[in-house]
C-alpha cells in the first residue's frame, strides 16, 4: 500500500481514539466510546500489518501467534473476572502494556547500527522508553499484588523517601553515562533495566490502602507515556499521539481522582510514607474510605432499597427537609427510602421522628430499632446522616467499650454503608467507631445540609 | 546548546504534535464524572496498549532467523494484546453492569 494511504489510515485511527475517549468520559455515550476507541485500535493494528517497511522478512505468523495468545488470554482474564476484582485487572493489564514498552526498548538497542552514536535522539528515546516502560510495568504488577490482596500493604521498605530518591539519580546517571561513551555497552544497558525495574517496586509499595486507584491511574499515564516514548523510536505517529493523549489524559485523571478525595497528588504519592510508618505501630491499619458525592449519587440512584439512619448530625445541621428532598428524587427514581429510627438518635427519645415529620416525611417511612434490623439484609444501600454511636459495632462486639451492650442499627448487614460526617471525631459519647473503618462503609466528609441538597441535585441531574 | 537547536529545529514537526495531544488529552477528559473514573481509566487504560503496533514493527523489520528478536517480539505482543483485548473488554463490562441495573 502507498505511504500516504496508510498515513490516513493511522490519522483515522487516532480520530478514533479521540472520539472513543470523549465519549467515554460521559455516562450516556460511555459504551459507544469503548467500542470506537476499539475499533481505532483494531484498525491501527491491520494498518500496522501491512505498512511498508524495508527491510525485514516480515515474519507475519510470529505476529499472529502473538496476537491470537494475547486475544484469547485478555479476553477469557477480561470475561472470568469478578466485577470486584476489577481494579486489580485494569492494573495487571496496565503493567503488560508498560512491560511491550520495555521489551521493545530492549531489543531496540540491539537493533542500534555498529557505530551509532550515543549522544543522540534515538539513544535518548529508547532510554527513555526503557526507563518508563519498566516503571509501569513493575510498579502496576506491585499495585495488582497489593489489590489482589498477595502483597500486604504493610510491606514497608527502609527509609523509602530516600531509596527512591539514589534509585532514581542512578537511573538518571547510569542513562548519562551510556550516553556519554562512544560505543553501547550492553551491560550497562542490563544494569539500566534492572534499576528501572526495581525503581518501579518500591515507587509503589509505600503507597496503599485507599490511594491505590489513584496510583494505577497515575500508572496507566506512565504506560501511555512508553507507548508513546516506544512509538519515537519507529517514527510511527498513531503510537506517539495515541500514548501521549492517554498519557494526558491519565494525569488529569489522576488529579481529578485526588482532588475528589481532597489530597493533592503529591500528598498521595509521599504521604504513604507517613501511612507506611504509622502502620507499624497499630496492628490493624484503619483507613477511612472516602467516596465522592457523585459516586454516591449514582450508587443511590442505582438501589433498590435505601436506609436512611438520621442522627443528631441531622438536627443539628436542620437538613431534615433537605433529607425529604432527596428521599423524594429518589423515590421518582423508584428506589424505596426508609429510615430506621433508632431510640436514642438525636439528644432525646423522639426527636428523629419530630425532626422528620416537621419535614413532612411519610409516617410509615420510619422504621423502628427491630423493624429497620430485620430489613437491612435486603437493603442496597445504608446513608448515616450525623449518627454514630447508634451505629457503632463496638456495642456488639467490644466488652470494653462504654456503650458495650447497647442496641444498635446493624448497618453493617446492608451492602454499602455511606456515613455523612462532618469530620472524623467521634460522637457524642467519644469513642471510636469501628463502622467508619470497616469494609463496606465508605465515609462522604461535609455538612450534612450542604451534602445532601448536592446528592438531591445529583439524583436528579445524572 | 547547539545540540538542543539543532534537535528543536530538525524535530519541530513532532514537538507540535506532542505539544497538541498533550492538551488534546487534557482537554478531552477535564470534565469527566467521578462514576466514570474506573471505567474511562480501564479505556484510556486499553488505548495505550497501542504500544502492540510497536511489537509488530519489531518483528516485521526482523530478519526470519533472529530468533531471540522474533521471540521478545511475540511476547511483546502477546502482553500488549492482552492490555488492549482484556482493557477493552473489561470496559465494556463495566458499562454494562452500569447500565443494567437502572429500573
Amino acid at each position: 500500500m502507498e505511504k500516504s494511504i496508510i498515513d490516513f489510515f493511522y490519522l483515522i485511527c487516532i480520530v478514533l481514539f479521540i472520539i472513543g475517549l470523549k465519549r467515554l468520559s460521559s455516562p450516556d455515550t460511555a459504551k459507544k466510546g469503548n467500542i470506537i476507541a476499539g475499533i481505532g485500535m483494531g484498525l491501527a493494528i491491520l494498518v500496522a500489518l501491512f505498512q511498508p517497511l524495508e527491510g525485514g522478512a516480515n515474519n507475519y505468523l510470529w505476529i499472529v501467534g502473538g496476537l491470537i495468545l494475547g486475544g484469547v488470554i485478555g479476553y477469557i482474564a477480561a470475561i472470568r473476572v469478578k466485577m470486584t476484582a476489577m481494579p486489580e485487572m485494569v492494573s495487571l493489564f496496565n503493567g503488560l502494556g508498560g512491560a511491550c514498552s520495555m521489551l521493545i526498548a530492549t531489543v531496540e538497542f540491539y537493533n542500534l547500527e555498529p557505530g551509532t552514536a550515543m549522544m543522540s535522539t534515538e539513544v535518548l528515546t529508547i532510554i527513555f522508553a526503557l526507563f518508563v516502560g519498566s516503571i509501569a510495568f513493575t510498579g502496576s504488577i506491585v499495585a495488582w499484588g497489593k489489590l489482589d490482596g498477595f502483597l500486604r500493604d504493610s510491606l514497608v521498605l527502609p527509609a523509602p523517601q530516600i531509596l527512591n530518591l539514589v534509585l532514581l539519580l542512578t537511573v538518571i546517571g547510569l542513562s548519562a553515562y551510556i550516553m556519554y561513551l562512544p560505543e553501547i555497552n550492553y551491560t550497562l544497558v542490563w544494569i539500566l533495566l534492572i534499576v528501572s525495574m526495581v525503581y518501579g517496586v518500591t515507587f509503589v509499595t509505600p503507597i496503599g490502602g485507599g490511594d491505590m486507584p489513584v496510583v494505577i491511574s497515575l500508572l496507566n499515564s506512565f504506560t501511555g507515556i512508553a507507548a508513546a516514548g516506544a512509538g519515537l523510536i519507529y517514527g510511527n505517529q498513531v503510537m506517539i499521539v495515541g500514548g501521549i493523549i492517554v498519557g494526558a489524559a491519565g494525569t488529569i485523571l489522576t488529579v481529578l481522582m485526588c482532588n475528589a478525595m481532597n489530597r493533592s497528588l503529591f500528598n498521595v504519592v509521599i504521604g504513604g510514607f507517613g501511612a507506611a510508618g504509622q502502620s507499624s505501630g497499630s496492628d490493624r491499619e484503619q483507613v477511612a474510605k472516602e467516596i465522592s458525592l457523585s459516586d454516591t449519587a449514582i450508587q443511590l440512584k442505582y438501589s433498590n432499597k435505601v436506609m436512611i439512619v438520621p442522627g443528631y448530625g441531622l438536627a443539628v445541621a436542620q437538613a431534615q427537609h433537605t433529607c425529604h428532598d432527596l428521599e423524594k428524587a429518589l423515590e421518582a427514581e423508584g428506589v424505596d427510602v426508609r429510615y430506621a429510627i433508632h431510640p436514642v438518635a438525636g439528644r432525646m427519645p423522639g426527636h428523629m421522628n419530630v425532626l422528620l415529620a416537621e419535614a413532612d416525611v411519610p409516617y410509615p417511612k420510619l422504621l423502628e430499632l427491630e423493624e429497620a434490623n430485620e430489613q437491612m439484609p435486603s437493603t442496597d444501600m445504608v446513608l448515616v446522616i450525623g449518627a454514630n454511636d447508634v451505629v457503632n459495632p463496638a456495642a456488639k462486639e467490644d466488652q470494653g467499650s462504654p456503650i458495650y451492650g447497647m442496641p444498635i442499627l446493624d448497618v453493617e448487614l446492608a451492602k454499602t454503608v455511606i456515613v455523612l460526617k462532618r469530620s472524623m471525631r467521634p460522637g457524642y459519647a467519644g469513642i471510636e467507631n469501628p463502622l467508619f473503618f470497616g469494609d463496606k462503609t465508605k465515609m462522604l466528609f461535609g455538612d450534612a445540609k450542604d451534602s445532601l441538597s448536592k446528592l438531591k441535585a445529583e439524583v436528579a441531574n445524572a | 546548546m547547539d545540540y538542543i537547536l539543532h534537535f528543536i529545529t530538525s524535530n519541530i514537526e513532532m514537538l507540535y504534535i506532542l505539544v497538541f495531544a498533550v492538551f488534546l488529552g487534557m482537554e478531552v477528559i477535564s470534565k469527566v464524572p467521578t462514576v466514570l473514573h474506573t471505567p474511562l481509566m480501564s479505556g484510556a487504560n486499553a488505548i495505550s496498549g497501542v504500544v502492540v503496533i510497536g511489537a509488530i514493527i519489531l518483528i516485521r523489520s526482523a530478519e526470519a532467523d533472529s530468533y531471540i528478536k522474533l521471540t521478545v517480539g511475540m511476547l511483546g505482543i502477546a502482553l500488549a494484546t492482552v492490555n488492549v483485548i482484556g482493557g477493552f473488554a473489561v470496559t465494556d463490562r463495566m458499562l454494562h453492569m452500569f447500565k443494567k441495573k437502572k429500573k
